[in-house]
């Protein structure tokens, strides 16, 4: 017998027990089903069988209209575009934002990994607390910067605030990361005559193909998901989808159209959904590093 | 001079001042520039006489701010107990070796990967009295069953703590069952030798050697409930009436709607405030052996 | 002119000393060893001495040039690292020839070298293979190959043998030991197994909390050891100890005993002092007990080793240990009397644990 046998021997003997497990779970499931399987019904529901009120009742002739008034014509104000520009302009911000933010945290991780100094672990307690410092507090002073310089709700102005308030975040999983990571590799570069960017390049990212997905891949939700940012650096040109998503439904001809705000708030969500279920053992392993903060 | 220059293309030093000074400025100096505007006149733009804790004051006799932070209070007490409890129990189950176990845990987490507009916006649709979990009962023959909590001022912000659980509890039963799956197999020999039940060796053994697992848990639950915004937003925009107001909605709408620029900074100091001293145990934990 | 000079180098870290002014002539094709017990500083004067680590004060001199200021790469040396620090995403070739690379050797030059390195250690066969596909003996080959392929004339070794197991451990011994007669090439070799110090050292430098206190040929080292501290570290089992009292007239007083040490080589007049004398268990005859000049035991246990025995005395309070044959050993007495051979004993100051 193997000892993880032996660990997870269940030891919920009596057959009831082993019910009453099982019945919780399957609560569970349906608990977080919910709210997804009522968004795509009610998606798929013509607007006769919305205006019988019940949500919850399944399609009886499903299609996919609300699905393709949502991509091409539902309105986010006086525009009636659909969600369509709001995914390019997702897919615009997120790429860039987080190739960057997650090499840069590369570098920043292997450099902090590295770093001999005294006050590295009073300056990583100064990074981990940033980590934790609301939105609010920096907001404004961003806003302000960012106009300075003629970036403020602009494309580049909201992918450089992705970048810059994403960064902490990564470099710190990277470092985690890198401290576990032999030094001597390093000084075996070193003796060799690489620089500390060349190691870098040739010695460490080739071995942290993993690392790179699980942060990439947590950055990607993170910075597809996020709502407060766009609204106020992105510029009314660039709104991500969630900030469209949140204009359709609150438009007023919206409010008449259920299905239509589902369908949209299920395009918007897709990508995400299609990343986690795609690279589940990845994502996992993210939000379990990303726990361990400092 | 240039061989120093020279040594440094091998060290790190570089690349962490720059890193560095990158934190330093858009962190650090945010939040000292943000608490001298807090202690101004400021409403659209900055104004930079210093008039003292006015805003503070005015701050602590706005009524929406004090229903903001007792909101806050009684959604975050409820949310971390709630959260805690539901996904430390869904990582014992998950660690008992119950069938179909990927697919459950596919189930409890896709929530992580829905963003908190969705979460609200999918949430308010199922809560809806008209049309949703209500409508569906009293369609099935219970024609007095009530669930109106979404628009009942005493009880919507109960709704924002079950949407919230829906998003969180699967973060917690990841990193509880990480940690599980970390404990030594001798241990659970030992307990399976010594006969403890299993729920005194979960709530006596295994939890109490947890504790750094379960403390990242609740830092991270505390500031998801100091920066809640998005969920706001998207289920309730704060109503009905103010019954679910909080400080970052606060923060953001006198910021930007109602320009007042002095009010929303003192706000922000006291986010920040509030989050700095709830973390203080968990850094001083982390990093007094450290410094 | 000696290959490298090692000139007063001191190092610390906060309030910690962790090299106090250490010197050291190295000659060219010497193959010295830096024995020491972990922390005693050895692994940083290796880094010092390769440039990984800054020293505080003192300087390095490598062939007649002064290298303190220069990066690992410009001192003309390799380093073969504990954990073998091979390049994970790397095949063999690449990790070989990495270094020149960057260099911009030309790429004839290059496959010219990797060629005769891997000749040179057996391992064409591996070229292509990535090092986790390595086997911990295939791993070492390469770090070595990677050391030679850089300088051959220079080399370093960070207790290269410690993550193989003991009979891999005492081939590779071996064969370092030939290929740096083939070579000629200057060794530095950190260890803390006294066994590889012994066995492959021209010179062996002994060091203990950042100072070096011997710095000998190993059999000097085993036989003389210059002070306290290198008899108890060097030899196995530990040397035997007994202290008493040199009394200026030519005998070492302890308790009721006083043995004369007329036959033993001063290297100083031998004033009256405290002292403590070490005698190794091989230079201890068994006598009847209450022979003069002979220690009264009393004999605890035997250990058989095979080809001998150790027999294990209490004497003085002490447990002293006795090589001899298997026969006498089985055939020992419980009470008898021990006499050491004082032209091969030892003889410490207390005050200052140095050689008398």
């Amino acid at each position: 017998m193997t000892s993880a046998a032996i660990r997870r021997e269940p030891a919920f003997g009596p057959r009831t027990a082993r019910v009453g497990l099982y019945a919780f779970l399957v609560v569970s499931a349906v608990f977080f089903l919910l709210p997804l399987l009522l968004v795509i019904m009610n998606s798929l529901k013509p607007m006769e069988e919305i205006r019988q009120g019940n949500l919850l009742a399944l399609p009886i002739n499903p299609n996919f209209d609300a699905w393709v008034s949502a991509w091409q014509s539902a309105c986010t104000g006086l525009e009636c575009a659909g969600i369509r520009p709001g995914l390019w302009n997702s897919i615009k911000i997120t790429v860039p934002s987080v190739v960057i933010s997650t090499l840069a945290g590369a570098l920043n991780g292997y450099a902090l990994a590295q770093w001999k100094s005294r006050h590295a672990n009073m300056i990583m307690l100064l990074v981990t607390v940033g980590l934790f410092v609301p939105y609010q507090a920096m907001l404004y002073p961003t806003v302000k910067i960012l106009s300075n310089v003629g970036l403020f709700r602009t494309y580049l102005g909201i992918v450089f605030v992705h970048v810059i308030y994403g960064l902490p975040y990564t470099t710190l999983l990277f470092r985690n990361f890198y401290v576990g990571v032999p030094d001597e590799i390093s000084r075996a570069a070193r003796m060799e005559g690489a620089s500390f960017l060349r190691t870098f390049w040739s010695i460490i990212l080739p071995i942290s193909t993993n690392i790179l997905v699980v942060v990439a891949i947590l950055q990607f939700t993170g910075i597809w998901n996020d709502y407060l940012l766009g609204l106020i650096f992105a510029g009314n040109d660039n709104l991500p989808m969630t900030v469209q998503l949140t204009n359709i439904v609150s438009n007023a001809r919206g409010a008449a159209n259920p299905n239509v705000n589902m369908a949209a708030a299920l395009i918007t969500a897709i990508p995400t959904l299609v990343v986690y279920f795609l690279s589940g053992r990845y994502f996992v392993r993210g939000i379990a590093a990303g726990a361990v903060k400092g | 001079m240039t061989t120093w220059l020279k040594r440094q293309g091998f060290k790190p030093n570089i690349t962490v001042a720059i890193f560095f000074a990158v934190v330093a400025v858009f962190f650090y100096g945010s939040i000292l520039w943000t608490s001298y505007m807090s202690l101004t006149r400021s409403t659209l733009i900055p104004k930079y006489e210093v008039v003292g804790l006015v805003q503070y004051v005015d701050l602590f006799t706005n009524q929406r701010w004090l229903v903001s932070c007792l909101n806050m209070v009684i959604f975050g007490v409820f949310y971390m107990v709630g959260t805690l409890a539901f996904g430390i129990l869904l990582a014992v189950l998950a660690d008992r070796r119950i069938k179909a176990e990927s697919f459950f845990r596919t189930i409890f987490l896709y929530p992580l990967a829905v963003s908190l507009i969705i979460t609200g916006l999918s949430w308010r649709w199922l809560l809806d009295p008209t049309s949703g979990l209500q409508a569906l009962v009293r369609g099935m023959g219970w024609e007095s069953f009530t669930f109106d909590w979404l628009t009942r001022p005493d009880r919507a912000i109960y709704t924002l703590v079950i949407a919230s659980i829906w998003h969180s509890a699967g973060l917690v039963m990841v990193i509880v069952l990480a940690g599980l799956r970390g404990i030594d197999s001798d241990l659970w020999k030992a307990i399976r030798m010594e006969g403890i039940p299993l729920w005194r060796a979960y709530l006596q053994v295994i939890f109490p050697g947890m504790r750094p697992v379960i403390a990242s848990c609740v830092v991270l639950l505390m500031s998801e409930v100091i920066r809640g915004y998005d969920l706001i937003i998207a289920m309730t925009k704060g109503g009905p009436g103010i019954a679910t107001e909080m400080p970052a909605k606060f923060a953001v709408d006198f910021y930007f709607t109602r320009v007042n620029l002095g009010l929303a900074s003192a706000a922000s100091m006291m986010m920040l405030l509030l989050s700095l001293l709830l973390l203080t145990p968990y850094f001083y934990s982390e990093f007094r052996r450290r410094i | 002119m000696s290959s490298i000079s090692v000139r007063r180098i001191k190092k610390s870290f906060a309030a910690l000393t962790i090299l106090h002014s250490v010197d050291m002539e190295i000659e060219k094709g010497e193959f010295v060893v830096i024995l020491g017990p972990s922390g005693c500083g050895k692994s940083t004067l290796l880094n010092v001495i390769a440039g990984l680590e800054e020293c505080d004060e003192g300087q390095i001199v490598i062939e007649g040039k002064d290298v303190s200021g220069l990066e690992p790469s410009e001192r003309g040396l390799a380093m073969v690292f504990q954990s073998y620090a091979l390049f994970p995403a790397m095949t063999v070739r690449r990790n070989l020839s990495f270094g020149m690379e960057i260099a911009g050797t030309p790429k004839a030059t290059v496959a010219e070298k990797v060629a005769w390195v891997a000749k040179l250690l057996q391992i064409e066969a591996l070229l292509d293979r990535k090092p986790g596909q390595l086997s911990g003996g295939q791993r070492q080959r390469v770090a070595i190959g990677r050391a030679l392929v850089r300088s051959s004339s220079i080399c370093l070794f960070d207790e290269p043998l410690s993550n193989l197991d003991a009979k891999l451990r005492a081939e590779t011994r071996v064969e370092l030991k030939q290929l740096h007669e083939t070579l000629g090439s200057t060794m530095i070799y950190v260890t803390h197994d006294q066994i590889e110090a012994m066995t492959m050292a021209d010179r062996v430098a002994v060091m203990h909390k950042g100072k070096v206190e011997q710095f000998a040929h190993p059999q000097s080292v085993y036989e003389k050891p210059a002070s306290l501290f290198v008899a108890g570290f060097v030899g196995s089992p530990a040397m035997n100890f007994l202290e008493g009292n040199l009394d200026g007239l030519g005998r070492f007083v302890t308790g009721d005993v006083s043995i004369d040490t007329s036959a033993y080589a001063f290297e100083g007049p031998p004033l009256a002092r405290e002292a403590v004398l070490g005698v190794r268990c091989e230079n201890i005859s068994i006598v009847e007990r209450g022979t003069p000049q002979t220690i009264p035991a009393m004999l605890a246990f035997t250990e058989l080793l095979g080809a001998d025995a150790l027999a294990w005395f209490d004497c003085l309070g002490k447990r002293f240990s006795v090589r001899l044959g298997v026969e006498a050993a089985r055939s020992m007495r419980k009470e008898v009397g021990l006499r050491f051979d004082m032209a091969k004993a030892s003889l410490f100051s207390v005050a200052s644990e140095r050689r008398l």
